[in-house]
Order: structure tokens, then C-alpha cells, then sequence
């Protein structure tokens, strides 16, 4: 898309391909610009975290710690119970994330392969709610939670996600109704029961699905704060987002340990992302909300 | 109907059984979907039915947890007509929606544009793009507020470099809530890639045809280009609005749960928490609760409704 694509053809003289190539430069130049805005910060993150207290409230600020300060990362695990938050946040994640692979794929292949009298007429009622705020039902679940006893666990947080999640539901159901119909029927007529197409023909197949559900429900929890703020009130039961914000209330100033905090908090993710990011893409593809 | 077409006589015997038999089937396949669905269906009834209707009801309540919810009508939402802080949060969330959404949508499709170009490092470009969406939101909000830190941060000290004295940022009431807004623009990667999805869908021919007829940039873009990714941009003008009007976990870090300074970051779900979770005003917090769920619906309507103007989902 560049100035030279204007012209016609004829006039593609070598000082329009000239203009191309420039028009190209600048293309690039304006791109990195751009994509700085959005990757500076995180390296302001790691720098802050180590600098010392001089260098943190020097101005101008300098773009390169000098001396980096390893410490600081040492100092600040050993102000919070870092490894107590990161079971919790892992415990979280990981249990969530196994409930919402198993409601997911089962609700998903009952509103996709199998047929019964209603299935598009719950089904609307399962997009609706997506559309429902948070908010709406968080005081009588909060209190349904209460009666039971289970504030200040983990449990409400994670059994949710063992009966499904709209937007996951959604997304499984979208990549089961490109399976083949043939496979199933072809089980049916050899006398398969529903729950053996399920878990022996359908399951092996969806696990690109299963793997997208995993990754985004394990990042939902971890990133999750309003959810252990209303339900945790232990510091043994925090998770690394109430820690973190624990910790800042306490030592507000303390920007270099937070900063450090930040990164250590950010980091299990950004792992996590890069050795899977074609799966956070196909996400998007899948629920084909792309024209 | 059946009664119509049922023939009459000793015939009707086998009519019936098959009948019965349809009916035995429709029972079966039922009970069989209903199966897959239990999990779906149990959370639904439970956290989400209920609690939907039961917010309703303890909106006309008095309710603190220790003692029963007494009815008390519609004291709740008579009491927040006058509730100077809740009027403010209100302001709050639509000053936020008003210049966040638009500008989220402005933005998305003009980083869109910009990565869909073919250029060397294209991929790296993308992927750090959409990075700070894997911030955990409550660090995103501490690195935030660092970086707008009047005396030291790093954006003040930009300005500096160019003879600009910066404001107090998230100290200001004026620029609390534009400070907020900047913070959810650098989360704007992932509508960048719903958008780079679409674009790969334009069929090319489009825009070869738009060619002949002497289109330029600009024209290819508002008549090809913006017709064809229109439903994307309608889901992520709805989602927008509505992840705004629930914007919480910024606002909590950078003010402290509080939605200072002078209330400027009081939106409607930090004031909500605040009433049912510090107040225990569970009655009054629920009747904010529902106005919230009223507020949502009508806009969605509204949106839904005038998108039949602009969004185009017949591609052919």
C-alpha cells in the first residue's frame, strides 16, 4: 500500500520505483515507531527494577541502570511470601484452567454434534449471557458462596470454571462444527454410545481447541484481581495479583521493589506466551468473529 | 394436526406405535443433549439465574449480611438519585467510555492498517504489540503509574525534553481519568489483531476491481476496506463499551481503592464494590448492580439497532 500502487501502471518509471522504496522506509520507520510505544514500557519495568534509590529519583531519568542492582529481585522476594502467592496464583490457574477444558469440550460437542430438541434455543441463551456484566450477579454468588463456606478459598474461584464459561463454550463449539459429521455418524451406526464418540473420536481431535482454552483461561486467572479480592482474606491464601497490590499499599514508594515485584509477577506469562503464541492467534481465528 | 392426518380404523395401531416411538426418541436425544450441557446448565441456574433474579430482589432490600434483607421497596434507588458520589460515578464511567471506546476503535484500525503492511520484522512487530496484553492488570497499573510520576517518571521527563511542563497525571482530577484512558490504549493489541484477521479475509479481487475504476488509497479504504471489516468493528465497539462501563482493577491500583483524587476515578463497578464489599450495603449495592445490567442492555440495543446502517455482513 504504498504512494507508488497510485500510479498506473505506465508510469512506473524507475523514479516511481524509487518513490516505492521510500514510501516503504518510511512505512517501516512509522511501524517501529509505533511498536515502541508498546514495548518501551516493559523495558522501563526491568530497568526501574534495577536501579538504587539515587538512580530512581534522578532527573532526567537514565535509560540504562548503572550499577544494576540484581539485588533489589532478592530483596523483594524476601519482603513478600513470594512462593506462597505463586502456589496459590499456580493452584488457581491450573485447576480453573482443567475445569474450563473440561466443561468447554463436553457442553461444546452437546451444542454441536449431538441433536436434541432446544440446542439453538439454550445455545442463544449461553451468547447472551457473555453479554451480562460481571457485576450484575456478583453480590448474590458472592453470597451463595458465604453460605456454603467456601470464602477465604480457592473453591469459588475454581468450580465456575468446571461448569463452563459462555466465551469458552463458544469457541470449542465453533472448532468442533468443522469436524466432519461422517466420523461421528459412521461411530453412531456401529452402535458408539454419544459419551465414546466423545472421548474417543472427538476429544484426540479438538486438542488445539482444548490447548487455546487452557492458555487463556490459565492467563484469565493469573491476571484475575477482582476475583481473590472478594473472595481471599488471608495473606496465606493470597494469589500474586492481591499480593502485589497488598504490597504496594504498604510500601508505595518503594518503586524499585515494585518494579521487581511487577517483572517477577509478569514473567511465568510472558514464558508461557512465547513458547505458545500460535495458539493465542488461533484463538482468534476460531471463533471466527472476523467478517 | 396428528388427529388430521391419522387414518381411522383398525389401521391406526401401527401410527401409534410409531408415534410412540418418535416421542421415546425425542426423550432419548433430549436426555442425551441435556447431559453434554450439565455443567453449563448447573452453573447457569446457579451462578447466573439466580443470582440474576435474587440481585433483583435484594435491590428493594436492606441487606448487611449479619442481620435479614428487610424490604424496604424502592428506598435503594430513591436514596441513589440523590447520591452525589454515585452520580459522580456515573459521569466517571461515560467521560471514560465517551473518549476510550472511539479512540480505541480509531486506534485499532490504524495500527491494523499499519501492520498488515508487508514489511521486513512484520512478525516481531506484531508480537511486541501485543505483549501488554499479557500484563497481569494490576502490574500494568503499577508500572503506569510510575511511569506517570510527576517529579520522576518517565513521561514527564519526556515532555521536559521538549519544553513541556507535564501535568500531575494521576494526581490531577482533570487528568486522572485521561491517564486511565492512555493506559487502556496500550492494551489495544488484541482488538489490532481481531482486525489483521479481517483484513486477511478482504477478497483481493475488491480491491483490484476498485483500481480500475481509479480508486485511491483512501477511497479503497472507506469502500472496500471498512464495508468488509464493519462486523469486527461493531464486536469490538460493544465489548469495548461494555468492558468500560466495568473498568475496575486500574482504577482500584492507581487510587487505592478509593477513586481519588477527588472522586475523578470513581467508576460505576469501583463505587458498586465499595458499597456491597467495604459499606456492606448489599440492598443499595445490588440496585447499583441492576441499573448497571439496565445501562448495558440499552446500549447494546441502541448499538445493534443504528449497526444495521453500517455494518455489512452479506460479503457476496
Amino acid at each position: 500500500m504504498t504512494v507508488a500502487e497510485q500510479l498506473p501502471r505506465t508510469a512506473q518509471v524507475p523514479s516511481a520505483r524509487r518513490q516505492k522504496v521510500m514510501g516503504s522506509v518510511l512505512a517501516f520507520v512509522v511501524t517501529l515507531a509505533v511498536t515502541l510505544f508498546f514495548a518501551f514500557p516493559l523495558y522501563w519495568m526491568v530497568v526501574t527494577a534495577l536501579k538504587g534509590d539515587a538512580e530512581i529519583f534522578q532527573s532526567p531519568p537514565s535509560m540504562v541502570p548503572h550499577p544494576a542492582l540484581w539485588s533489589n529481585f532478592e530483596r523483594s522476594l524476601s519482603q513478600i511470601p513470594f512462593w506462597s502467592y505463586v502456589r496459590n496464583s499456580l493452584l488457581y490457574a491450573v485447576f480453573s484452567a482443567t475445569g474450563a477444558c473440561f466443561s468447554g469440550a463436553l457442553v461444546a460437542y452437546g451444542f454441536s454434534k449431538v441433536k436434541w430438541p432446544g440446542r439453538e434455543a439454550l445455545f442463544f441463551v449461553v451468547l447472551i449471557t457473555m453479554l451480562l456484566p460481571y457485576q450484575v450477579t456478583m453480590i448474590p454468588t458472592y453470597l451463595i458462596f458465604r453460605s456454603i463456606g467456601w470464602t477465604g478459598t480457592l473453591l469459588p474461584l475454581i468450580v465456575p470454571a468446571f461448569l463452563g464459561n459462555a466465551y469458552f463454550i463458544f469457541l470449542m463449539r465453533q472448532f468442533i462444527r468443522t469436524l466432519p459429521d461422517e466420523l461421528s455418524d459412521s461411530a453412531r451406526i456401529d452402535g458408539c454410545s454419544e459419551l465414546r464418540i466423545f472421548t474417543a473420536i472427538v476429544l484426540p481431535l479438538i486438542k488445539p481447541a482444548l490447548a487455546v482454552v487452557f492458555l487463556n483461561q490459565f492467563l484469565n486467572a493469573w491476571k484475575d484481581f477482582l476475583g481473590p479480592l472478594l473472595y481471599l482474606n488471608d495473606p496465606s491464601q493470597y494469589t500474586l495479583s492481591l499480593g502485589l497490590q497488598q504490597f504496594q499499599s504498604a510500601n508505595g514508594q518503594e518503586w524499585a521493589l515494585l518494579m521487581a515485584c511487577a517483572t517477577i509477577f509478569t514473567i511465568p506469562l510472558f514464558v508461557l506466551f512465547f513458547f505458545t503464541q500460535r495458539y493465542f492467534v488461533e484463538g482468534v481465528t476460531f471463533t471466527g468473529i472476523k467478517g | 394436526m396428528s388427529l388430521m392426518t391419522r387414518p381411522p380404523g383398525p389401521l391406526n395401531t401401527r401410527p401409534m406405535s410409531m408415534e410412540a416411538r418418535r416421542r421415546k426418541k425425542f426423550w432419548n436425544s433430549l436426555g442425551i443433549g441435556l447431559l453434554f450441557i450439565a455443567p453449563w446448565l448447573i452453573g447457569f441456574l446457579t451462578l447466573t439465574l439466580y443470582p440474576f433474579f435474587s440481585s433483583l430482589y435484594y435491590s428493594f432490600t436492606s441487606y448487611n449480611i449479619l442481620s435479614p434483607a428487610k424490604w424496604i421497596g424502592l428506598e435503594n434507588y430513591q436514596k441513589l438519585m440523590g447520591d452525589t458520589k454515585f452520580m459522580a460515578s456515573i459521569g466517571n464511567t461515560m467521560y471514560y467510555t465517551v473518549i476510550a471506546v472511539p479512540l480505541g476503535v480509531v486506534l485499532a484500525v490504524g495500527l491494523a492498517l499499519l501492520y498488515n503492511q508487508k514489511l521486513p520484522g512484520n512478525r516481531l512487530f506484531r508480537t511486541l504489540m501485543y505483549v501488554p496484553l499479557i500484563v497481569p492488570p494490576v502490574a500494568t497499573a503499577l508500572l503506569w503509574q510510575w511511569i506517570f510520576n510527576p517529579q520522576v517518571g518517565l513521561l514527564n521527563a519526556l515532555l521536559a525534553k521538549i519544553g513541556i511542563v507535564g501535568p500531575t497525571w494521576l494526581g490531577d482530577p482533570h487528568w486522572s481519568k485521561i491517564s486511565l484512558i492512555i493506559i487502556a490504549q496500550w492494551g489495544v493489541g488484541g482488538s489490532v489483531l481481531l482486525l489483521l484477521a479481517a483484513l486477511q479475509d478482504v477478497p483481493r479481487p475488491l480491491y483490484e476491481a476498485a483500481e480500475i475504476d481509479g480508486a485511491n488509497l483512501w477511497h479503497k479504504f472507506v469502500h472496500v476496506t471498512l464495508p468488509m471489516i464493519s462486523p469486527v468493528v461493531l464486536f469490538i465497539a460493544i465489548t469495548g463499551i461494555i468492558n468500560s462501563f466495568q473498568v475496575f482493577t486500574e482504577a482500584f491500583i492507581v487510587s487505592g481503592g478509593e477513586g481519588g483524587p477527588v472522586n475523578s476515578t470513581l467508576f460505576y463497578s469501583l463505587y458498586l464494590f465499595q458499597q456491597g464489599f467495604r459499606y456492606f450495603h448489599m440492598g443499595y449495592a445490588s440496585a447499583m448492580a441492576w441499573l448497571l445490567f439496565l445501562a448495558v442492555l440499552t446500549v447494546t440495543l441502541i448499538v445493534f439497532r443504528t449497526s444495521a446502517r453500517w455494518v455489512i455482513y452479506d460479503r457476496s
